[in-house]
């Protein structure tokens, strides 16, 4: 609730006061805003938990037509999915609660296990999109906001357009076709290439990011190979979101270049280039941050397209494998770690918000 | 924005994107008018594909025998074959069938639930209004493609006909968008309520349910039309990704852009381009259609951002209260802003 209407307000030029008062008030915003993460979390744990048990218990979806009717019962019977649908709801509520979020149907591993495997690679992937994405979006939003309802700005207005009217998954494999396989001069998936993931693997106490794990070993081959790999599902990604940075960008830029201070600063002689780069940038940048919060759910999805794309093993790819294994427990437990994750970033970005910008404290 | 509104077109000229096009120029103008050629397309080709199409979506076969899997674009298949021994050319133009579909059945869905929802919330308030606005925030920060891969599995169980399998899209995609409607409509309910002519109707006695249906209802609507064009080149995205990852509809039963994609990966890989670029470029322009339509709407109902007509005219005072800056599209509270437009 607080992303969103802190978006709404439009960025002021003055100055974050911190009184002794307001930093009270931060206090009090911290709490509220802390408490409000569990009925979050509540609700989509719930909503999942349901809609996924309106199709019948997740055995008899994972393996109906594979066993017979009386094997199947045992196995429903021994899960315990037969039993009232509310037991089944507070006991799964007891169980998230202490960090269990259920065990794989089709590999019979705890769903934390596939997390802490596999979330690593997701992380690795959302952090080069943002990346991408800053790189992207905030000069060209500059250079459109600079050169407004000019031929640059149409083209780039466009071009935010493509970028979110394009699927991640097209965009994908558009980058594989002409840097893969046209030109050859990137690889065509994975995270690394096979010998040096296996080194990689191999290391002590990896963290399974794999660019801080090839710098690790030292080797020039190993750190290029993998930035090879992570170019194209970086990119493919990170466009999703450049083109709202970019968007964000040049709106605000627009509206603090109308501002009484930068005229004031324009008057004194500071030249055009910095009046868009600094004055009016800055306080252009909190919207952004406050919409990273909104934009980390965005590439989440979109990194579960992007993975399967690219034969990216994170968690995005585990989850479509599991899809299509009709593995409905290993699904519900991915989501509802991905709602609790979406949750507390929410959270996080809301307080740096906060911080940053003292209005959106209420 | 200076129309008289008196006069035999003052109708047809508050239409609401007849008046939009009236009042844009330049660029703005460009854009909207590119939008709306590209979305008339779209919807004709749609409705025309039966004719259209040379072969059936699911045909494999004609009176020369199978087509051959991955063929590649020639005088009988303009856009080639697709692993499957599809013809491509049909399958994106039967296609655009199945986006429309979807898309109508979602809006209209969404619509009916968010409006209702949204003006009860906002109408009567108290702990009703607070439940459902902490629900809504919840499902909106939630990444949508998730939730509709839920909706599509607890609808379906994932694979479905015809029929079916256009409603389950659509029904994920409208539990998806049900909390934006939410948002916006009871946003300008709030607004309306402490409205003056909404007190005069409580002092001549009429009933709650009369006002909120009659006179918040008419007046909180105006974003309609904006909301859905946002609302329906997502829906066209969230199709394509479930189709995608297996979750959309059997390509026996339609014909859908997102599954013909996930099928092109290993094309992908060999060199055969052909399976991949037409269905993607088809998303890519329908979407961009429907999204320039939906900016420039957008635009032109934000006067900080709408191209001025003439010189001089200084920046409406709205300016300071209006939207969001920014990204219209993932981001429902841009449109929160527009009750500035008043």
């Amino acid at each position: 609730m607080t992303t969103t209407e802190i978006a709404g307000a439009p960025p002021r030029a003055t100055p974050p006061l911190f009184s002794r008062l307001s930093s009270n008030k931060l206090l009090r915003f911290i709490i509220v805003r802390f408490l409000l993460i569990f009925p979050t979390i509540f609700i989509l744990v719930s909503m999942v938990f349901f809609l996924m048990r309106t199709i019948g218990d997740p055995i008899t979806a994972a393996l109906g037509g594979r066993l017979s009717g009386a094997q199947l019962a045992e196995r429903v019977e021994a899960a315990g999915y037969n039993r009232p649908l509310l037991v089944q709801y507070f006991e799964y509520l007891g169980q998230i609660f202490t960090g269990n979020f259920g065990t794989t149907i089709s590999d019979n591993r705890p769903v934390v296990d596939v997390l802490a495997t596999y979330g690593s690679a997701t992380l690795e992937l959302v952090i080069y999109a943002l990346i991408v994405a800053f790189i992207v979006g905030i000069p060209l939003g500059m250079v459109a906001a600079a050169l407004r309802d000019r031929w640059p700005d149409a083209v780039l207005r466009i071009f935010a357009i493509l970028c979110y009217a394009t699927p991640v998954f097209f965009a994908g494999l558009l980058l594989k076709l002409v840097f893969s396989v046209a030109l050859g001069w990137l690889p065509v998936a994975g995270r690394a290439s096979v010998r040096n993931e296996l080194r990689l693997s191999n290391i002590s106490d990896p963290t399974g990011i794999y660019i801080v794990d090839a710098i690790r070993i030292g080797s020039p081959a190993v750190i290029g190979d993998v930035l090879a790999h992570a170019v194209l599902p970086g990119v493919a990604l990170g466009l999703l979101t450049a083109g709202v940075f970019l968007r964000l960008t040049r709106t605000n830029v627009i509206g603090t270049l109308s501002m009484d201070y930068v005229d004031a600063a324009r008057s004194r002689g500071v030249r055009e280039f910095r009046l868009v780069t600094n004055h009016a940038l800055k306080p252009a940048l909190i919207p952004i941050i406050t919409v990273i919060g909104l934009q980390i759910a965005l590439l989440l999805g979109g990194a579960v397209l992007t993975e399967t794309t690219f034969e990216w093993q994170g968690l995005g790819f585990q989850l479509s494998r599991y899809l299509a294994a009709r593995d409905f427990v290993a699904v519900q437990g991915i989501v509802a770690l991905l709602a609790v994750i979406v949750a507390i970033t929410n959270f996080i970005v809301d307080i740096v918000a906060a911080l940053i910008d003292p209005r959106v404290r209420f | 924005m200076s129309t008289p509104n008196t006069g035999p077109r003052a109708f047809f000229r508050r239409l609401p994107v007849v008046h939009q096009l009236r009042q844009s120029v330049g660029l703005q103008r460009a854009m909207l008018v590119i939008g709306l050629v590209i979305t008339g397309i779209f919807v004709l080709t749609a409705a025309l594909a039966p004719l259209l199409a040379p072969y059936g979506f699911a045909q494999l076969r004609d009176a020369d025998g199978a087509f051959g899997a991955q063929q590649e674009p020639n005088a009988k298949h303009l856009l080639g074959t697709t692993v499957g021994g599809f013809d491509v050319l049909s399958r994106v133009i039967w296609g655009t069938q199945t986006a429309f579909l979807v898309i109508v059945v979602a809006v209209i869905l969404s619509i009916f639930v968010g409006v209702f929802l949204g003006l009860v919330s906002g109408y009567i308030g108290g702990w009703l209004d607070r439940v459902l606005v902490v629900i809504a925030d919840a499902v909106y920060a939630f990444p949508s493609l998730l939730l509709a891969i839920i909706a599509a599995i607890a609808i379906s169980g994932g694979q479905s006909s015809f029929w079916g399998g256009i409603f389950a899209a659509a029904l994920s995609i409208t539990v998806v968008f049900i909390p934006q409607y939410l948002r916006v409509i009871r946003a300008e309910t709030v607004r309306i309520k402490a409205e003056a002519y909404v007190e005069s109707a409580k002092v001549i006695g009429s009933s709650t349910g009369r006002i909120m249906f009659r006179h918040v209802f008419r007046n909180a609507t105006r974003t309609l039309p904006l909301i859905f064009t946002l609302n329906a080149s997502e829906a066209i995205l969230t199709l394509a990704g479930l189709g995608f990852l297996g979750f959309g509809i059997e390509p026996t039963s339609a014909a859908e852009w997102g599954y013909d994609l996930n099928k092109s990966i290993s094309d992908v890989t060999s060199g055969i381009w052909w399976t991949s670029v037409f269905p993607g470029a088809a998303i890519v322009l329908v979407v961009l259609g429907i999204t320039l339509v939906g900016e420039s709407l957008n635009d032109l109902a934000d006067p900080r951002l709408r191209t001025k007509r003439r010189a001089g005219s200084g920046p409406a005072l709205t300016a300071e209260t209006s939207a969001v800056p920014g990204g219209s599209l993932a981001d429902v509270p841009n449109i929160d802003g527009l009750e500035a437009r008043s």
